[in-house]
């Protein structure tokens, strides 16, 4: 059992969803990264996803694009991602830790080097977001090798075969994208989450985290009602633009209440 | 299916979201390439609309200065002057029997993005164009052109306010509306079936110029030459002599120097190494740590950080040979060919036109065919401002 497994496993137990909050890395710093995902896990998030900033996020929204801007300029590189999560680890941080990518930057640092390169940092999964299963042969067996967890995405456009094939090529839990577009904060969850998130549970055991859109403790709360986990990333994202030396501890206790307050 | 490598380049690296749609333009086009009724109907608006075939030109003064036989293939005459409406047109037509009502797309110089909205609105498509701030400023003709056919353009800020930026936008509206918008590509790149499916609308610019070379001069051309930008035009061009024993020269931008961010040459310059972008394993430009470098060109059609994926492969396999040339060759081959033929070419494909009068002694007494991809209309004010400058 991996941690990512391990913690979706307490969740389940306890009878809540787990948390996953996104942070692009680098932004507004390396070092204000390494703090922030301290708040997040005293704060109570269950998995830390850290993207990798790219010069061209094409399943990105205005803020997760203006996040991804910033760590460049200061420098942010995949090779120092993961020295951050050595360093976290170092500190003491025991949440799971999954690389979120898109496919150029690993390929450039090597696709065959990474998975072992990100086990030994301290990664527990990774996520390349224009990788789709059928071109990610290689990259899932060099994962496997390592004991890498491959989280991979479902969306409402997926054929059902094809989320069959999905949840069996994800391992710790599948990402399901629960809308049609590109990452960033929604006034509702769409009519899409609730019949994508069923349709995977169908497809296999593997748990699902439902993401895109989700801001509010109200949205975590719906979202939760039906997934195993629930993503928030713009809405924190967001949150460090506007408040660069805020409490993620706090914002994320407060995006919890939602699903905290649940008998 | 359709095959979706060249070699080892190609494929379909996109959010999954887009796999579905993808599979489904596959289908649709895999259908129409073999459908008479499609077929007959596209031919018959190729014909009828574009004005096609469009001619091939001597152009003898030119030839008579450079020792060696220009012809140019005429695609600056067909309707909306520039080869992309062929495949505008031909993608449209697939809209159609898709269902779908709403079309995006990216364009640089403005030229795919005409042929897009004229396309559209002949079809009665709503369309919308992506194209970055700063194309916009150098390419203001056909952004008015473009809102005058019914189009909406939206100015893209992110970025280096470019091509590549145009895509990145056309697609995160794409991924979005998926299911009532087509994405119209305009060049021979993306993900899989994109750069099979526009080398095939493109197909016949090279096959008519193969037939008006053996009923005309006769034979087979020596050499055949084109501009290299995503690679539309030139591989429009090659398709129909891939066979032949004739050669083929693609031109990319040289820029103004060979300093990352100078030029937009993925072969020849530095920066280049294979990556992925926008769907598709190709040779990209592209920094130690896989961001993707900014380019220069003063054609907006040629600023692109990749090129088509088959012709990173036929780059590998040897079978065209690619080249560049830089700003202020382009510019003096195009006040050079509008004073000895009368003819203004767009600014992409005076890049083809400098390279072979560089290369004047060593094509000496050879047949050359030169795809003349766009005419140079929307060119007046940079050019204008260049000469000014150099004045």
């Amino acid at each position: 059992m991996s941690r990512i497994d391990e913690r979706f496993a307490a969740c389940r137990a306890a009878g809540r969803p787990a948390f996953v909050a996104y942070l692009t890395a680098g932004d507004p710093s390396l070092a204000r990264t390494l703090g922030a995902c301290f708040e997040l896990e005293r704060g109570g998030a269950d998995v830390i996803e850290l993207g990798v900033p790219f010069s061209d996020p094409i399943a990105d929204g205005p803020v997760i694009q203006r996040a991804s801007e910033r760590a460049l300029l200061r420098g942010t590189t995949l090779a120092k991602v993961l020295e951050l999560v050595r360093e976290a680890r170092a500190g003491g941080l025991a949440v799971p830790v999954v690389l979120f990518s898109y496919l150029n930057p690993l390929l450039s640092f090597g696709l065959d080097a990474l998975p072992a390169a990100a086990r030994a940092a301290g990664c527990d999964g990774a996520l390349v977001t224009d990788l789709p299963g059928e071109e990610g042969a290689g990259w899932i067996a060099a994962c496997r090798a390592v004991d890498l967890d491959t989280v991979f995405l479902a969306a409402p456009t997926s054929s059902p075969a094809r989320l069959v094939s999905i949840a069996a090529q994800s391992r710790g839990f599948v990402y399901a994208v629960s809308r049609t577009g590109v990452t960033g904060e929604q006034v509702a969850l769409s009519d899409d989450a609730g019949p994508l998130v069923a349709r995977l549970h169908a497809a296999g055991p593997t748990p699902v985290a439902l993401g895109f859109g989700i801001a509010t403790p109200e949205q975590v709360a719906e979202a939760g009602a039906v997934a195993d986990g629930v993503v928030v990333g713009s809405a924190l994202v967001r949150f460090l633009e506007e408040h660069p030396e805020g409490d993620l501890a706090e914002r994320v206790r407060w995006l919890r209440s939602g699903i905290d307050q649940k008998p | 299916m359709i095959p979706g490598l060249f070699g080892q380049w190609g494929g379909r690296y996109v959010p999954e979201t887009l796999v579905a749609p993808l599979d489904e333009l596959e289908a649709a086009w895999q259908s129409a390439r073999h459908d008479p009724d499609f077929q007959g109907e596209y031919r018959r608006l190729l014909h009828e609309y574009v004005g096609r075939p469009t001619p091939l030109t001597f152009a003898a003064r030119l030839s008579a200065e450079l020792g060696f036989s220009l012809w140019l293939k005429r695609e600056d005459l067909c309707h909306t002057g520039a080869h992309k409406i062929n495949n505008a047109l031909g993608q449209a037509l697939l809209v159609k029997r898709l269902g779908k009502h709403r079309v995006v797309a990216e364009t640089g110089a403005g030229q795919h993005g005409v042929a897009t909205a004229t396309a559209c609105a002949l079809l009665g498509l709503e369309c919308v164009v992506y194209m970055g701030a700063e194309d916009m400023a150098r390419q203001a003709p056909n952004v008015l052109r473009m809102r005058l056919l019914g189009a909406e353009v939206r100015a893209v800020d992110g970025g280096s306010r470019t091509l590549k930026d145009a895509i990145n936008e056309a697609m995160r509206d794409w991924v979005t509306n998926v299911r009532t918008t087509h994405y119209l590509l305009g060049s021979a790149l993306g993900p899989h079936p994109f750069p099979t499916m526009v080398r095939d609308f493109h197909a016949v610019i090279g096959e008519e110029a193969k037939r008006q070379f053996a009923t005309g001069p006769g034979g087979l051309p020596d050499l055949l030459v084109a501009c290299v930008g995503g690679g539309s035009n030139a591989i429009g061009l090659f398709h129909a002599f891939l066979d032949d024993p004739v050669a083929c020269v693609g031109v990319e931008a040289g820029g103004r120097g060979d300093g990352a961010g100078e030029h937009a040459a993925r072969f020849a310059g530095a920066g280049a190494a294979p990556g992925v972008l926008h769907g598709t394993r190709t040779y990209l430009l592209q920094d130690a740590a896989g961001n993707v470098l900014p380019t220069h060109s003063v054609s907006a059609g040629l600023d692109y950080p990749a090129i088509g994926p088959e012709h990173a492969f036929l780059r590998d396999t040897g079978r065209v040979r690619y080249e560049r040339a830089g700003d202020d060759e382009a510019l003096a081959a195009f006040a050079r060919l509008a004073r000895s033929e009368g003819i203004l070419p767009a600014l992409e494909s005076a890049h083809a036109v400098a390279w072979v009068i560089r290369e004047a002694d060593s094509l000496r007494g050879r047949r050359v065919v030169l795809n003349l991809s766009g005419r140079g209309d929307k060119d007046l004010a940079t050019v204008a401002a260049a000469f000014e400058a150099g004045r």
